[in-house]
């Protein structure tokens, strides 16, 4: 792409480093600021900034946060002995607009992966288990939840932490897999069906 | 099943083409590097997906063109199935079936059986174990998806394994904790895997025998031993406990990836022992072999391609083998030859419908000299 001005040429190779979007929406984006008022633009890049220098992250489950610790876990209401294992932030709000879940969390940060050069070093494995071990008595953790991808690196890292647990004599549990609802069996994926039926639960009439 | 007929974009050295089979013999004729093993390949890349030649898309495409596509229709047992697979360069290989998109092409592997019989098939006896259990492996994968599915996973745990054993070395520290994962993996799916190999080639050696014997005139005894060491009680054991030898070589030393099929020959390896006479006949017993064993599990013969086998092959075998096409053993069948004469010679005593393409650098006309 050729521009008439090194200033665009500049803000679009920027506005495009971000995921999802290319030198042609960069390009408008930029544009499209160049139109408005210039405290837009100040704004924007006041949030920005701010956002990037002033956002903490959870000392104890590693979600985004405004202070050390986050509002879920601060939370009074939470069931505190139930700990939802997570690979990363968005899978926070996927689960809490969910409305079904009123335990903590605990982010990753990632999963297992050697061959991307991810080991369980480089996630918040550790602090999951120094945070289950030194916990009061009065909130001891009774069930870890694996809410991770069910792909080959989740399985693997799910594997890893329920071996980590194992000392501490707690129940773990994983998120269940199979037909979505309102899914029609015959357009279900056979290794997903497959496993459904392996895994079916007691339908009960009551 | 069979095939109607074949249109090429830019695919190899056709810039465009278009052609109407016979559902029984078809003879491409031309001179050397006109073109006629390519076509082959075009029908491979519909049946399944890639190239029986070059793995590398972009080598397949007509040199300074960005894409080639090859589109045919499929006659299986009365369905009508049209195949598109189209190819640019930098993009994802699309295939669509009767206009739909197929997502993962492990989805289409597997519908329309094809066997090849070519001339450096002799390097399934003389290279290295790979090649052996890719041959194995591409026919298990076609009839039977969770084999196919596990396979995947499998190399996928090794090559995470690997990596991580890289990691160890360079660090110089074997972390348990950190392998586990992958050595159950490996473990549960390396026995599942290996007994598969095993139970298929219970039903695959028999085949194996009864061609060998109608293709060679000596009635040797040949015999394919499975070696692995996964199907052993104490596997589980082995595999832990190799973990030092891991260690030092910096791979996984054990596994279904170590294995090998052996061929045999009166008792002795094929490979050592073998005349190349008797070589060349057990190449050509297991692949109709494994036109027999698909024919078995797909309900379908299979397309039958045959690249160069009369300039390769001596007139004894040539003759057995157009024998079994006359006894009406295969469906249809995909012939090259760079002398027409002699095949138009041969294939005039079996009395088949058979249709001669001639080839001109790229270019495909009818001949019926």
């Amino acid at each position: 792409m050729n521009f008439p001005s090194k200033l665009i040429e500049e803000a679009v190779n920027e506005i495009s480093r971000l995921p999802g979007i290319g030198k042609k929406t960069a390009l408008r984006l930029a544009l499209h600021l160049l139109k408005q008022k210039e405290n837009v633009t100040e704004e924007l890049t006041r949030s920005l900034l701010s956002l990037r220098k002033d956002i903490k992250y959870c000392s104890l489950c590693h979600n985004i946060s405004d202070a050390e610790v986050c509002s879920i876990c601060a939370g009074r209401r939470r069931e505190r002995s139930i700990i939802c294992v997570v690979e990363d932030i968005p899978d926070v709000l996927a689960i809490e607009n969910t409305s079904q879940y009123n335990g903590l969390y605990h982010v990753l940060g990632g999963v297992i992966s050697p061959i991307q050069g991810i080991g369980p070093d480089d996630l918040n494995i550790e602090s999951l288990i120094q945070r289950i071990a030194h916990t009061p008595e009065t909130e001891k953790v009774k069930e870890v939840i694996l809410a991770l991808p069910a792909t080959m690196e989740g399985d693997t890292t799910s594997f890893f932490i329920t071996r980590r647990l194992k000392e501490f004599g707690i129940k773990v549990s994983t998120i269940a897999r199979g037909i979505p609802i309102g899914g029609e069996l015959e357009y279900t994926d056979e290794v997903t069906l497959g496993r459904s039926i392996l895994t079916r639960v007691n339908y009960s009439a009551e | 099943m069979h095939l109607k007929n074949i249109r090429l974009k830019q695919f190899k050295n056709y810039q465009k083409a278009e052609v109407q089979f016979s559902p029984e013999i078809n003879c491409f004729v031309g001179v050397n590097g006109s073109g006629k093993t390519n076509l082959l390949d075009a029908i491979h890349y519909l049946c399944l997906t890639k190239g029986a030649i070059n793995g590398v898309d972009q080598l397949n495409v007509l040199h300074d063109q960005e894409f080639f596509t090859v589109f045919g229709d499929f006659d299986l047992e009365g369905k009508e199935i049209e195949v598109r697979c189209i190819f640019e360069s930098g993009k994802k290989k699309q295939l669509l079936q009767n206009g739909k998109a197929i997502d993962k092409m492990s989805d289409h592997v597997g519908l329309l059986p094809v066997v090849m019989i070519a001339p450096d098939d002799t390097m399934l006896i003389k290279d290295g174990s790979e090649e052996r259990r890719r041959f194995f492996d591409n026919m298990l994968c076609q009839m039977d998806k969770q084999y196919l599915e596990k396979l995947v996973r499998y190399q996928h745990f090794l090559k995470q394994r690997n990596a991580l054993i890289k990691q160890f070395a360079d660090r110089g520290r074997w972390e348990k904790s950190h392998v586990e994962p992958y050595d159950r993996e490996i473990i549960s799916l390396s026995q599942f895997l290996a007994a598969a190999r095993n139970a298929f080639l219970e039903e695959y050696i028999p085949l194996l025998k009864e061609y060998y014997a109608i293709i060679s005139d000596n009635h040797e005894a040949v015999n394919i031993t499975y070696e692995t060491n996964c199907l052993s009680e104490d596997f589980s054991n082995q595999f832990l406990q190799n973990a030092q030898r891991d260690f030092i070589l910096k791979r996984t030393n054990m596994g279904i990836h170590k294995d090998d099929f052996v061929f045999e020959i009166g008792g002795y390896p094929l490979k050592k022992f073998g005349s190349q006479g008797q070589q060349k006949s057990f190449v050509i017993a297991l692949k109709l072999a494994q036109f027999q064993i698909f024919l078995t599990h797909k309900k379908t013969k299979p397309v039958l391609l045959l690249d160069d086998i009369f300039d390769k092959l001596d007139d004894n075998r040539i003759e057995k083998l157009m024998k079994l096409v006359a006894d009406h053993r295969f469906g249809q069948l995909f012939i090259t030859d760079a002398r027409p004469e002699r095949s138009k010679a041969i294939l005039s005593e079996i009395g088949a419908e058979s249709r001669f393409f001639l080839i001109e650098e790229g270019e495909i006309s009818p001949w019926n000299q």
